[in-house]
């Protein structure tokens, strides 16, 4: 039965139960009796994917969106609870750097141990040995039991295993994160060897730039559910507008409208419309607000990201302590930023209108106002801080 | 291994295919022999008398018993310390494989929740750490046999290669059930620590069986006789213990090899009913340890 996916996963959701006090003994289940009250969280909802043989998939989402159950669910170690997974050639997960790794037994044994629940004979670890101590940078300390290695070490010792077993489908779980810049790149390295002899591989990351320079395609998932899949270009872009959205907990897509962002201007120190501004100078962002219907207490949100869509600041007249009243017609709501902490370049405002419970939002407008952050005449960044003496 | 094998997964827990899954873990066997080694290794690093421990544990025992029974509580068993290992050293065997196997994916917890590998092999590989020690507990026994001056080899020996066949089949038995419930209900080792000892007294180990069964009726001498751990127990006394004397054979409920041997087919064979439910049930749950763990 061949397809040409290396990895086929039809419409898989994952349920978890969580146990407020899991009943883990019989006399608990025995005297309860009935089942326990459980909630049930669904890590994964409705994902589907086709990864071809020989390709490098990233996946990419906030934490807890699932990424690593979809891993598990990959290799194996979990079981869908709806849906379908087809996998097709051996596959090794990298879920943990070292898993399995006994703190009492010397590298050597380790590496053999590891090695063969990863799927290596006896023979092949015989003859990759050497280039696994190799590529670990471990060889004084290969007899050394693994409880005496320092972090990088035991780290090392894991990737080196894990790649060593050649697998046809490699899962890799954000261990690149760890190490030194010197072993990152021979991990990078070696990740791009086994992408040439048409291995292929899924790769969690929270790095951008790994997805950019490494991946064919990538998959976000965010709480569980795929909000984006194809294109890597795309899947970051979206990556980063949701990363935005719950760094403000707003989203653009249930705006309901009742008040809306008529007008944004940007003004400078002297009070003219500029949206160009020094660094420590400062910037007032005056929104007109207009009320569709009278609204209780409504908070206004601002945002600003940087060219890299980094998210750099965030304030709101909540956090502010501000109360806006009723709010019926118009409302001119100024914030000034004073003394702007920011260094030269592009960035761009975000302005968004909330009920106080957080539940509703208003209005949205994400990243559309840009400004510049310009070279100070006098240079530098001056940032305003207080300071006092004390005599003594 | 085939280049690429595809593997289909569902919500529907795979259905067990004996043979075709021993095959698969066949072809594992070299993980179950790392893993069996690890636990060894593990359980002697940075002792200064390694595996000499494991023959003591026999021995001392031996003390123990030596001391009650033949100055506390005088019997007449000749031979005493033969006869106590040849029926302790499989009890042994039995009742760390169970308690091992009952707590084995607990305690590789870290391998189940990262790595995908056939979960049977956890308890296996603790049965197989000890069968390995009862191995050099076995030394021990011979050691007192020909400090007895007794023979190794005689036609009751054949009895042993089966009696120790049925004693695995029979661990592996239970143990697939302890482990699986044990992933859910964490008090299950603690059970079978107390059925253990319960079980341990229940089996002609410490006395001989021919005492106890003159002393039963008849019905619960059947009873008696069907404690599985009773009839491998008496099939390795009569394998060794057998050949001592006349007197010694006097003391097991039979003389003929015939009577163990069918004993043991019997028990095999309830072994392997026994087998085909729990393992069927530990494969079932086997895709759900991870997330139970």
């Amino acid at each position: 039965m061949a397809t040409d996916q290396a990895i086929t996963i039809e419409g898989v959701s994952k349920r978890f139960r969580l146990y407020h006090e899991r009943p883990s003994s019989l006399k608990e289940r025995i005297l309860r009796f009935r089942r326990p009250r459980a909630e049930e969280f669904w890590a994964l909802r409705d994902v589907g994917l086709e990864v071809p043989h020989g390709k490098t998939w990233g996946l990419v989402g906030p934490n807890g969106s699932g990424k690593t159950t979809l891993l598990k669910l990959i290799g194996g170690i979990l079981r869908p609870t709806e849906g379908r997974l087809t996998t097709q050639g051996r596959i090794a997960a990298l879920l943990e750097l070292g898993a399995g790794f006994h703190p009492e037994l010397t590298g050597r044994e380790n590496v053999y141990l590891n090695a063969s629940i990863l799927g290596l004979s006896k023979k092949e670890t015989d003859r990759y040995f050497d280039d696994i101590v190799g590529f670990a940078e471990i060889e004084d300390f290969i007899d050394n039991q693994v409880k005496y290695y320092s972090s990088g070490m035991f780290v090392r010792l894991g990737f080196a295993v894990a790649v060593h077993v050649d697998p046809e489908i490699l899962l890799i779980d954000e261990v690149l994160a760890v190490g030194d810049e010197g072993f990152q790149k021979k991990c990078l390295d070696r990740v791009g060897e086994m992408q040439k002899d048409g291995r292929t591989i899924v790769f969690v990351t929270h790095a951008m730039a790994f997805v950019q320079q490494i991946c064919d395609s990538a998959t976000l998932l965010d709480s569980g559910r795929m909000r984006a899949s194809g294109d890597t270009e795309q899947v970051i872009r979206e990556f980063r507008a949701v990363m935005a959205r719950r760094r403000t907990g707003l989203t653009d897509e249930a705006a309901t409208r009742e008040v809306e962002i008529a007008h944004v201007d940007l003004l400078d120190g002297k009070g003219r419309p500029n949206s160009m501004v020094a660094p420590g100078q400062s910037l007032s962002v005056q929104i007109e607000l207009h009320a569709n219907r009278p609204v209780e207490d409504p908070v206004v949100v601002v945002g600003i990201h940087n060219a890299r869509d980094e998210w750099v600041f965030t304030s709101d007249t909540e956090r502010l302590e501000v109360k806006l009243g009723r709010l019926e017609g118009k409302l001119r709501v100024t914030f000034d930023l004073k003394a702007i902490p920011l260094l030269e370049g592009q960035y761009f405002l975000t302005i968004g209108v909330r009920d106080r419970a957080n539940e509703v939002v208003y209005d949205w407008h994400n990243r559309q106002y840009p400004f510049d952050v310009i070279r100070n005449v006098k240079g530098g960044l001056v940032i305003p801080v207080d300071v006092r003496t004390e005599r003594l | 291994m085939s280049a690429s094998e595809t593997v289909v997964r569902t919500n529907e827990p795979p259905k067990l295919r004996m043979i075709k899954r021993f095959r698969e873990l066949w072809r594992d066997r070299e993980i179950l022999a790392n893993l069996a080694r690890k636990e060894l290794r593990v359980k002697y690093k940075s002792t200064a008398l390694g595996v000499a421990w494991s023959m003591l544990n026999p021995l001392l025992y031996l003390v123990v018993f030596y001391v009650v029974f033949t100055l506390f509580l005088p019997n007449a068993i000749p031979d005493f310390p033969i006869y106590l290992l040849s029926g302790l050293l499989p009890w042994t065997l039995f009742s760390t494989g169970l308690s091992g196997s009952t707590t084995s994916i607990l305690s590789g917890g870290n391998l189940v929740t990262k790595i995908s590998f056939p979960r049977e092999l956890l308890p296996l590989a603790t049965i197989r750490a000890q069968l390995v020690n009862f191995g050099f507990q076995f030394l021990v026994l011979i050691g007192f046999l020909l400090v007895f001056g007794h023979p190794l080899i005689h036609r009751g020996v054949i009895l042993l290669p089966l009696a120790l066949g049925v004693l695995l089949l029979f661990i592996i038995a239970l143990g697939f059930a302890t482990a699986t419930w044990n992933v859910r209900y964490r008090d299950t080792g603690h059970i079978v620590e107390l059925v253990l000892l319960m079980w341990f007294w229940s089996t002609p180990i410490v006395y001989p069986a021919k005492t106890v069964l003159e002393r039963l009726g008849s019905l619960g001498e059947t009873l008696y006789l069907l404690n599985p751990l009773t009839n491998i127990v008496l099939a390795f006394q009569r394998g060794i213990y057998g050949a001592t004397s006349e007197k010694g054979l006097d003391l097991l409920p039979a003389p003929g090899l015939r009577w163990y041997g069918l004993r043991l087919l019997a028990v095999g064979a309830a072994s392997l009913v026994i087998l085909a439910m729990t393992w069927r049930l530990f494969y079932r749950r086997s895709g759900d340890f991870a997330e139970e763990l």
